[in-house]
């Protein structure tokens, strides 16, 4: 890849921040507003995807590698977190028959 | 020409980012995260990440939706089975998330516009050779503790996922 990528001159750092103000903020929308638990595992996905693709622009506008590798550590940890929280959201389901949030609002074993 | 590229790929993560949140059946959810994802892993490559646009696709879209949808099967969700949430609850949701979009739309409407890349910067940052000497050199510590971290993840989603312990 010698050619210089015209792209990050010709398109504004803001467009990035706001997209991925609206990514974030539907996320957040999924979490306040679904009840299916995996779904919320999801936006917490979602919400942490748009986190990265801003610390990507900003790393990739300033021509610094270092905020790339915290985006990849971060996806290593949504990785390990996902695992155990579908674990959990299983385990949930064994025992209730269902993934519904509401229904666990009782702090009992 | 690039713009148009940008405002394409966002406008379909977007879309399917909204279908996501507000479809009711978890199976089309969760399908529509993919695609979000995928679009996502197109802004990294236009971005000249192209390490991450890569990962973005193996990991995110590749394993952990494909997991996602494991559950989802073997749970045997996939239908539209939500039950009604109170429409005070929907309200007071709709109006924190909006508040939450204003207000951050609101605190960077000072900051100033057009700002492009530097001329002078390095374009090849985001390359796996560049990355990886990055990643092997001065983060090789961050790098084994994720290993140790990955691993206590699959103990625990082992130990928490067992029947009878």
């Amino acid at each position: 890849m010698g050619e210089v990528n015209t792209f990050i001159q010709s398109v504004p750092l803001n467009y990035f921040v706001i997209l991925a103000t609206v990514l974030f903020c539907l996320g957040v929308l999924g979490v306040l507003l679904r009840k299916n638990a995996i779904i919320i595992l999801g936006c917490v996905e979602l919400m942490l995807n748009s986190v990265n693709l801003l610390l990507a622009a900003f790393s990739s506008y300033m021509g610094d590698g270092n905020g790339q590798i915290l985006v990849f550590f971060i996806m290593v940890v949504a990785a390990a977190e996902v695992a155990v929280g579908l674990a959990i959201i299983a385990m949930m389901y064994r025992n209730t028959k269902s993934v519904d949030v509401s229904i666990f609002n009782k702090l009992r074993g | 020409m690039d713009q148009i590229i940008f405002f394409i790929v966002a406008a379909i993560a977007v879309a399917s980012a909204v279908s996501f949140v507000f479809n009711k059946n978890p199976m089309y959810s969760i399908l529509s995260l993919i695609v979000t994802m995928f679009s996502i892993a197109g802004l990294y490559i236009l971005l000249n990440a192209q390490f991450l646009g890569i990962v973005q696709v193996i990991v995110y879209a590749g394993a952990i939706m494909v997991l996602f949808l494991y559950i989802l099967m073997m749970l045997n969700l996939n239908k539209a089975d939500e039950g009604k949430k109170q429409n005070a609850l929907k309200f007071i949701g709709v109006f924190a998330g909006g508040i939450l979009f204003i207000g951050m739309l609101g605190a960077f409407r000072g900051v100033k516009q057009n700002i492009f890349a530097a001329d002078g910067i390095d374009h090849s940052v985001g390359l796996t050779k560049n990355l990886g000497k990055l990643l092997f050199n001065e983060y090789i510590l961050p790098f084994e503790l994720a290993s140790i971290l990955i691993l206590a993840g699959i103990v625990g989603a082992v130990l928490i996922g067992k029947k009878d312990l």
